[in-house]
């Protein structure tokens, strides 16, 4: 269900390396994280332009009931935000692995994947949590 | 210390549906089936179906059951026809709010009434009190809450599925039932007792039956189109329809003229807190409960400070993304001279300041049909 492609952290977001020249990534939330939410109606995200650090707060996420923090799993600077969030925060419950990605941005530390989760460790991870 | 949540008749059901559950007022009870937005759509343009059987269900009679309740509610029970019900609130002798209520009058001398879930115990114990102290062996309590099950059917559609399911035993069909009146009736065989009333903002009913039958009932509601609605639809509902929530809105250190419910208050009766209520009415209160319209889709949440040129002037209750409306609302406390409608505030949204404006309650009111066809 969440696929081998890309890496996760324990706060339910995942990366996915596009290009190791360009060290461009996309971030986004997990499958879990976003049934664990429910309707998702607001993203808080941060600016294009603007850097994040590894496993540091990025944003947040509204749903009806609740507030969370996001937090990106590497660090870089944010190039692009996922402008169909903005009026369509559900296409990150419809399809959070893929449409529902949040921000693109240029790692600048490609070796903070080495230590992130597998697809498998998450697996194992999120059903030590249910 | 380990807590065990109580399970309402229809726990298995909602299992089965795929509910998310949690724990509320003590007991395990379903906050979302499909998801709130789609629930608080089904009831605002169909109808929805909720289990409240976590709602208190106590009888009261004796032959001073109308004078004893007079004297612990703040609304007036001798001048309540049998077969009708009223809201009001059970208050301390602060004024503060024990609970907030429904009672319907059975009988000349018996009444069911309706607390929260996590204020049974409270009101159960703060009725013994005053029974002990004023009318010793003249009014008895019987919590049937366990041994009964309470469904809402709630949305425009739902007079049109209870009159396709049921039939008063008066022979009249549920929608010739009056908005706060009650009736008995048989649902799918079993018998029910409703009343023509809810949270939601939306027309519609709450039934009650025996836990046995309870399962029974639910799926007649299911089989008629009403989507499964859990907690969280509820909550969104009942905030645009202005809706007080006790722990948010009123609480034991709030009164009703604070809250704005000074019309489910009488001030020509004698009862527990009404020097106070009526000292606030003729004076006023420092604070005033009121609506708050915020654009976007960031909600303001209860706790959050509410400011006015830097200055702390009170404190959001509750609030949420309004699906019907498209727009965050909000209820909270401001200090008087703060709270005329129209008057932009500032709200304190985790750090980032977020202006709001000051809005009549409530937020939403559904469209009133005209009475007959």
């Amino acid at each position: 269900m969440n696929p081998d492609d890309r890496k996760y952290t324990e706060e339910h977001e995942w990366v996915k390396l596009e290009d190791a020249d360009s060290r461009q990534a996309l971030v986004g939330i997990t499958d879990f994280a976003q049934e664990q939410l429910g309707d998702i109606v607001y993203f808080e995200l941060p600016e294009p332009g603007s850097t994040v650090a590894h496993l540091g707060k990025m944003g947040e996420v509204e749903s009806v009931k609740s507030v969370s923090d996001l937090f990106s799993p590497v660090s870089g600077e944010v190039v692009e935000v996922n402008a169909a969030l903005t009026d369509n925060p559900e296409v990150a419950n419809n399809d959070p692995f893929g449409d529902g990605w949040l921000v693109r941005l240029v790692m600048s530390d490609p070796a903070e994947l080495d230590g992130l989760m597998t697809a498998a460790d998450y697996e194992s991870y999120i059903s030590g949590l249910s | 210390m380990t807590e065990t949540n109580l399970r309402t008749p229809l726990y298995s059901a909602h299992i089965d549906l795929g509910a998310r559950t949690m724990p509320f007022g003590g007991w395990d009870m379903p906050v979302q089936y499909s998801g709130i937005l789609a629930e608080v759509n089904a009831v605002r343009t169909r109808a929805g179906v909720f289990d409240v059987s976590h709602m208190g269900r106590l009888y009261i009679s004796g032959p001073k059951a109308t004078q004893f309740l007079d004297w612990v509610l703040t609304g007036s029970v001798q001048s309540l026809a049998v077969g009708r019900a009223r809201y009001c609130m059970i208050c301390n002798e602060a004024g503060g709010v024990i609970d907030d209520t429904i009672f319907y009058r059975l009988a000349e001398d018996r009444y069911l009434l309706i607390p929260n879930a996590g204020n049974r115990d409270a009101v159960v114990a703060w009725f013994h009190h005053w029974i002990g102290t004023k009318f010793p062996g003249e009014c008895l309590i019987d919590d049937r809450t366990e041994a009964t099950a309470l469904i809402a059917l709630q949305g425009p559609q739902a007079v049109e599925i209870m009159d396709g399911l049921c039939a008063l035993d008066s022979g009249e069909p549920p929608s010739s039932l009056r908005p706060f009146a009650w009736a008995e009736g048989k649902l799918a065989g079993d018998a029910v007792f409703m009343g023509r009333t809810g949270y939601t903002g939306e027309d519609g009913f709450e039934v009650s039956a025996s836990s046995d039958r309870a399962s029974a009932v639910w799926q007649s509601f299911l089989d008629a189109g009403a989507l499964p609605c859990g907690l969280g639809a509820r909550d969104v509902l009942r905030l645009e329809a202005g809706l007080p929530l006790h722990g948010h809105e009123i609480d034991e250190h709030t009164t009703p003229v604070e809250a704005g419910l000074e019309r489910f208050v009488r001030f020509d009766k004698d009862y527990v807190g009404a020097e106070v209520l009526l000292r606030q009415r003729d004076e006023g209160t420092e604070r005033r409960l009121v609506g708050l319209a915020v654009p976007g889709r960031s909600a303001p949440r209860q706790g959050y400070a509410i400011l006015r040129e830097g200055q702390n002037i009170g404190r959001i209750t509750s609030g949420s993304y309004s699906p019907t409306l498209d727009t965050s609302i909000g209820m909270g406390y401001v200090l008087q001279g703060h709270a005329s409608p129209g008057s932009t505030v500032d709200l304190d949204v985790r750090g980032r300041i977020t202006q709001g404006q000051i809005v009549p309650l409530p937020f939403y009111a559904r469209p009133r049909k005209k009475q007959g066809h």
